[in-house]
C-alpha cells in the first residue's frame, strides 16, 4: 500500500526533484575521434519542440525567414524527446511545469544540453517576490544549464548566440564570426 | 534461372552497390529537403556547416551514430531492436529489377513489379513492430495508423500500375521501358494521365509522407511509431524512409516516364534525373500542404482514388480490346 500523499498546508510550496540522469564515460577514449564526433554534435544540434512561454515565440522567430537558425544546422525541431540534442527552456517554468521538465530532460539520449532562454527560466525573471508560490525561481534548480540567454523575452540573435556558445562549449573555438559591434 | 557462380556474384555486386545508393541517396535527399524547405519558407537553409551546408546531412548522420542507444523499459527487446533493421534490409530487395540502363538490370526477371509490390509490403511491417514493440500508446497508435494507410494506398497504387501492364503486355519493367520512346511525347504518361495521377497521390501515402503523414503526425502523436527510438535505430527508419521515395520514384520513372530512356543518349542518368524530379514534387508537396485528417484521407482513398483507378482500367482494357 502506498504512503498517503501529504497535503500541503496554504503557503508550503511542493517539493522540487532534480533530474535523476548519469551519463557512462566513453568506452574508448580516443582524442581524435572525441574531436571528431564533438564538431558533427556541435553542427546539428536540433532542439525539442518545447515552448513554455512567450520566449517560445522568439525560438520560432528564430528558426524562421529573418533569422534562420537551420543555417548552422539546428533548425530539426524533434517532437520526441528521444531524438533531440538541445532542450531550450523558453519561458517561464511553473512548479505544475516542472514535473514534465525534468522528465523530458531524463528521457533525453546522453549528449544533451540545455539552454535557458530568458529571465524567468534564469532566476524566474518579474515572477520572482517574496511570497511568490507558482514558479520556480531558475530552471537550474531543476537541471543542469549549460547556457543562459537572458532577456525579456531575447531576441532571435541572442537565442542564435546562445546556440554557437553551445556549439564552442562542446568544440571547444568558436565557428562562426563576431559582430561587428562586439569584435571592436 | 539456374543459380550459377556469375549470377551469384552479380547479385552481390549489385546488392553493395544498392546499399551505396541507399546511403548516398539519404544524404543527398535530407540536404535536398532542409534546402527546398527554406527556399520555400524564404530562408536560406542550411547554410554555413560546408560550403551552402553541403556536409550538414555528413554531421547529422555522424551526429545519430555517436548518439546515445537508449531502450526504455518493458520493451519487447527482440523485436525493438529487429524493427530498424526490418525496416532497412527489404528495400535492398526491392531495386533489384529495376532496370538502371539497356544493360544495367541486377536482376532481370520477367514480373518484376510483382516483387516490388509483394516486398514493399514488408515496410510496414517493420513499422508496425516497432510501435508494438516500443510499449507507448503514441508508438502503438501510430503504427495501427501506418498499417490501416499504407494497406489502403496500395491498391489505388496496384491498379494504376496495372492500366500500364494492361498497355504494355508484360510485367517486366525493362521491357515496359522498352517499349516507350526516347521524347517526353512517346512516353506512358501522355497514354495514361488518370492513372499517373493516382499513382502520385497513392506513392505520397504509400511513403508515409506529409500531407499524408499521420503515422508522424508531429501534433498528436509526437513522433509515431519511432517516438521510442533514438541514435542510429531513428537513422535506419530515416534512411529507409528515403530509400522506400527513391524506390517509388524509379517505379514511376520506368511506368510512365520512359525510364532510362531519353533524348539524345539513353542511360541511367535520365532514370535518375526522372526519379529526381518526381522526389523533388514529393517535397515540394510536404513543405506547401498542411495535413490531412485521417478520415479525410482514407476517404479520398476508397471514394475517389480506388473508383477512378478501377475506371481507368476498365476504359484501358476495353480500348485495348477494341483497338489493338
Amino acid at each position: 500500500m502506498a504512503a498517503p500523499e501529504k497535503l500541503l498546508t496554504p503557503g508550503e510550496p511542493p517539493s522540487l526533484a532534480q533530474a535523476q540522469s548519469q551519463v557512462d564515460p566513453p568506452l574508448i577514449n580516443l582524442k581524435p575521434v572525441n574531436w571528431f564526433f564533438d564538431l558533427n554534435r556541435a553542427m546539428s544540434l536540433w532542439p525539442v519542440t518545447f515552448g513554455l512561454a512567450c520566449c517560445a515565440i522568439e525560438m520560432m522567430s528564430a528558426s524562421m525567414a529573418r533569422f534562420d537558425i537551420a543555417r548552422f544546422g539546428a533548425e530539426v525541431f524533434r517532437p520526441s524527446v528521444r531524438q533531440a540534442d538541445l532542450m531550450m527552456v523558453t519561458g517561464t517554468v511553473t512548479r505544475k511545469m516542472a514535473t514534465p521538465l525534468v522528465r523530458l530532460y531524463e528521457q533525453m539520449p546522453a549528449p544533451k544540453y540545455v539552454m535557458a532562454c530568458g529571465n524567468c527560466a534564469i532566476s524566474g525573471g518579474p515572477f520572482k517576490f517574496d511570497g511568490q508560490y507558482a514558479v520556480v525561481e531558475g530552471v537550474d534548480q531543476l537541471i543542469p544549464v549549460d547556457v543562459y540567454v537572458p532577456g525579456c523575452p531575447p531576441r532571435p540573435e541572442a537565442i542564435l548566440e546562445g546556440v554557437f556558445k553551445i556549439q564552442e562549449l562542446i568544440t571547444g573555438r568558436r565557428w562562426w564570426p563576431l559582430p561587428r559591434e562586439m569584435a571592436s | 534461372m539456374d543459380l550459377s557462380l556469375a549470377i551469384f556474384v552479380q547479385i552481390i555486386a549489385a546488392v553493395l552497390l544498392i546499399i551505396a545508393l541507399m546511403v548516398g541517396n539519404a544524404v543527398v535527399m535530407v540536404y535536398m529537403e532542409r534546402k527546398v524547405a527554406g527556399f520555400i519558407q524564404r530562408r536560406p537553409g542550411p547554410y554555413e556547416v560546408g560550403p551552402w551546408g553541403t556536409i550538414q546531412a555528413i554531421c547529422d548522420s555522424m551526429k545519430l551514430l555517436a548518439k546515445q542507444l537508449y531502450r526504455p523499459g518493458n520493451v519487447d527487446l527482440i523485436l525493438y531492436y529487429l524493427a530498424p533493421v526490418l525496416a532497412f534490409f527489404p528495400v535492398l530487395l526491392l531495386f533489384l529489377p529495376i532496370p538502371f540502363g539497356p544493360w544495367l538490370t541486377a536482376l532481370h526477371i520477367n514480373e518484376g513489379i510483382v516483387l516490388i509490390l509483394a516486398f514493399a509490403g514488408l515496410g510496414v511491417l517493420s513499422n508496425l513492430l516497432a510501435g508494438w514493440a516500443s510499449n507507448n500508446k503514441f508508438s502503438l497508435l501510430g503504427a495501427a495508423r501506418a498499417v490501416a494507410q499504407t494497406v489502403a494506398y496500395e491498391i489505388p497504387m496496384i491498379l494504376a500500375l496495372l492500366a500500364v501492364v494492361f498497355l504494355s503486355g508484360s510485367m517486366d519493367l525493362k521491357r515496359i521501358t522498352e517499349q516507350q520512346g526516347q521524347w517526353p511525347w512517346e512516353w506512358n504518361i501522355l497514354l495514361q494521365p488518370l492513372a499517373f495521377f493516382i499513382y502520385l497521390v497513392s506513392l505520397v501515402g504509400e511513403t508515409n509522407r506529409a500531407p499524408f503523414d499521420l503515422p508522424e503526425a508531429e501534433s498528436e502523436l509526437t513522433a509515431g511509431f519511432h517516438t521510442e527510438y533514438s541514435g542510429m535505430g531513428f537513422a535506419l527508419f530515416f534512411l529507409s524512409e528515403y530509400a522506400n521515395m527513391l524506390l517509388v520514384s524509379f517505379v514511376a520513372a520506368v511506368f510512365f516516364l520512359g525510364g532510362y530512356k531519353g533524348p539524345i543518349a539513353d542511360g541511367f542518368w535520365w532514370l535518375f534525373i526522372k526519379a529526381y524530379a518526381v522526389m523533388f514534387f514529393m517535397v515540394w508537396i510536404r513543405w506547401t500542404f498542411p495535413r490531412v485528417r485521417f478520415d479525410q484521407l482514407l476517404n479520398l482513398n476508397w471514394k475517389w482514388l480506388l473508383p477512378l483507378g478501377l475506371l481507368n482500367l476498365w476504359a484501358t482494357a476495353i480500348i485495348m480490346k477494341i483497338f489493338l
